[in-house]
């Protein structure tokens, strides 16, 4: 086993989960909704581009420039007819409704779309990949990766640095004195929605270009990025691309020690972290 | 009230509830003689419904009552159907001990997974559990004697000489297989039935009282003394116990199993969730009225494949939205009929009720 090789692969993973994440934790931050249905989100969005990609033969990151937008409106609608109505106090509705969602999208797209597992096709960069001394990395892995910072980076900006940030920020603190400022939270919620939405469709072009899917993958995708929200320490967004990068390093490893192990190694490096540091590496949200 | 003792009753009985303890023991009485008058496939239906009915009973002792929302359920089944095959495969047992050491291995899982999940709060709570469930998956898959991630087999001799065929066998003189399913069945009605009584005593206890506590107000409840900590945590080795229970009852009855089918979070937790929700949740005669509605919809939507999934899963988005309370808890907030009545009523003295 090459461990520099391995490590790097692991590394780059982590990217992938850090984009699955991001939407999960910016919606948990906000509204302390956790979505249920968030990999079967991602996986629906990876439909949409591949039908894009598909029928109108256009290359997978401008069907990914088409796909953001029509899913910012998915997760609008969503929150504002569906989700606003399951806040509250009660952690009931929110986590039933949601579920009843990974459900209906997970069989609608296996009804649509059959159990056959597909891939969206991106020409060269499939196979492209570059040399750094002794190693050779993929080029899609490594754009991940950056996508990923990239995303992170604008996000932050997004919370600290604009008038739509504060508001989110204040929202979060507390709902009812942020609407007596003229925050509407119903809206800043279905704001926020699209955005986690539209990062979920930067995930599904990864997810689809890099490897197969099928309907019935969402929930697995849901677990990695709950882990890397976890690990990372909740309510901050670098920390969650750490803890990505933990279960990609985590899943690397013990896929090469025994490829079986493979999801086995990261689903016990997220307990063993859990045990040894509850809130995780980098926790900010007092919760 | 000048010298005059008031006497002061709490109560749970109500008309209904005393119209009902005798209707419900009739459906009883008529449960054990069932074999006697209904056809084998009958039977085997009775079956689904009285074990996903426990499973329910379980969930919703979990989630409607103590507050802890799991989504992971499927990993109490799951192990407590492989230890079952272990014991009989392995270890030579009789299927019904197996179905014991089953049920208790997934209360002893219990105790290091409520040590990892009750580290998580509310919403995380749920997809921990989901990540323990699949942890143990993907351990059991390892489990090379036992067929690793294909499966195994439980061979029909084993079940033919499960203790009492024979005497079903010898009695009634049913066909060794057909007496198989009668004992599952009976063992399904013992546990349906057991489920019910375990979580009607449970929430008419003490600690019902206290649970209901700390689901209304849990700062209240700890002010007043409740530990609402172990009593979550005796709520989920209770229902763990009963999940592993029905779990391996039911892998007796498939004769066949794999990790995939064993752990799967469709057939062992989404289905249970919908079946609680529609119902009712929070209530013991939710649960009832869900599995009823549910093998209905099976039954009707049976030839629709996925279209069933996504119609329940709808109906559970809907009900869930528009009528939190289920089928139930609108009938009874309309009626005010309590079959199974938890809740206390202050009954005698001055005023009248």
């Amino acid at each position: 086993m090459n461990w520099a090789d391995t490590i790097l692969q692991g590394v780059l993973l982590g990217g992938l989960y850090a984009l699955f994440a991001a939407g999960l934790s910016l919606v948990f931050g906000i509204m302390r909704l956790v979505n249920l249905a968030h990999g079967d989100l991602i996986v629906l969005a990876a439909y949409l581009i591949l039908v894009l990609v598909d029928t109108l033969n256009l290359n997978p990151f401008i069907a990914l420039v088409i796909a953001m937008p029509i899913m910012f409106g998915v997760g609008w609608l969503l929150q504002t007819y569906v989700l606003n109505r399951t806040l509250g106090p009660d952690i009931l509705p929110p986590l039933l409704v949601t579920f009843g969602l990974s459900v209906v999208l997970q069989n609608g797209l296996l009804q649509v779309y059959s159990a056959d597992s597909r891939r969206i096709p991106s020409g060269y960069l499939d196979t492209a990949s570059i040399s750094i001394g002794s190693l050779h990395v993929g080029v899609m892995p490594l754009l991940t990766f950056f996508s990923a910072v990239a995303v992170i980076l604008i996000l932050n900006r997004l919370l600290y640095a604009t008038e739509l940030g504060r508001a989110f920020r204040a929202t979060s603190d507390d709902a009812v004195t942020a609407g007596l400022m003229g925050i509407q939270p119903n809206r800043t919620f279905a704001i926020a929605t699209g955005i986690a939405m539209a990062i979920v469709a930067v995930a599904a072009l990864y997810l689809g270009t890099r490897s197969n899917f099928d309907p019935t993958i969402g929930p697995a995708r849901l677990i990695y990025a709950f882990e890397a929200v976890i690990m990372g320490g909740l309510g901050s967004l670098w920390g969650t691309l750490v803890g990505g990068i933990i279960l990609g390093m985590a899943q690397t490893i013990g896929g090469a020690i025994n490829p079986e192990w493979q999801i086995l190694a990261g689903h016990i490096a997220f307990v063993l972290v859990l045990l040894f540091r509850p809130r995780g590496f980098f926790p900010r949200a007092v919760d | 009230m000048d010298g005059q003792t008031t006497i002061w009753r709490v109560e749970t009985k109500t008309r209904a509830s005393t119209a009902f303890a005798i209707v419900a023991a009739l459906v009883i009485c008529a449960g054990l003689a069932a074999p006697m008058y209904l056809p084998r496939a009958t039977l085997q239906d009775l079956f689904f419904i009285l074990t996903m009915l426990a499973l329910a009973q379980s969930w919703n002792l979990l989630a409607g009552y103590a507050g802890l929302v799991s989504v992971g359920q499927q990993a109490f089944v799951g192990l407590g159907a492989y230890v079952m095959f272990a014991g009989v495969v392995l270890l030579k047992l009789d299927p019904l001990v197996a179905i014991l050491l089953g049920g208790i291995a997934s209360a002893l899982l219990a105790i290091p997974a409520g040590i990892f999940a009750f580290r998580l709060q509310g919403a995380y709570f749920a997809i921990g559990t989901w990540v323990i469930a699949e942890i143990v998956r993907l351990l059991v898959a390892q489990w090379k004697m036992l067929g690793g991630g294909t499966g195994t087999s439980l061979p029909a001799s084993t079940t033919r000489h499960m203790q009492g065929v024979d005497l079903v066998h010898r009695m009634f003189g049913f066909r060794p297989a057909q007496a198989v399913d009668v004992v599952c069945y009976w063992l399904a009605l013992l546990l349906a039935v057991a489920a019910i009584f375990m979580v009607y005593r449970l929430l008419r206890s003490r600690h019902g009282l206290a649970l209901a506590s700390v689901r209304d107000n849990q700062d209240a409840a700890r002010a007043v003394g409740v530990d609402a900590r172990r009593l979550k945590a005796l709520v989920y080795l209770a229902s763990a116990l009963v999940t592993g229970l029905v779990g391996a009852l039911i892998y007796v009855q498939k004769a066949r199993i794999s990790p995939d089918a064993a752990f799967s979070v469709t057939d062992w937790t989404a289905y249970v969730i919908f079946i609680v929700v529609i119902g009712g949740i929070g209530t013991i005669e939710g649960p009832i009225v869900g599995v009823l509605v549910f093998f209905a919809l099976q039954k009707l939507l049976a030839d629709f494949g996925s279209i069933y999934l996504m119609v329940l899963g709808l109906i559970g988005i809907v009900v869930m939205l528009f009528a939190p309370q289920g089928l139930w808890g609108l009938f009874a907030s309309r009626t005010g009929i309590q079959l199974l009545p938890v809740r206390r009523l202050l009954r005698g003295g001055p005023i009248k009720n």
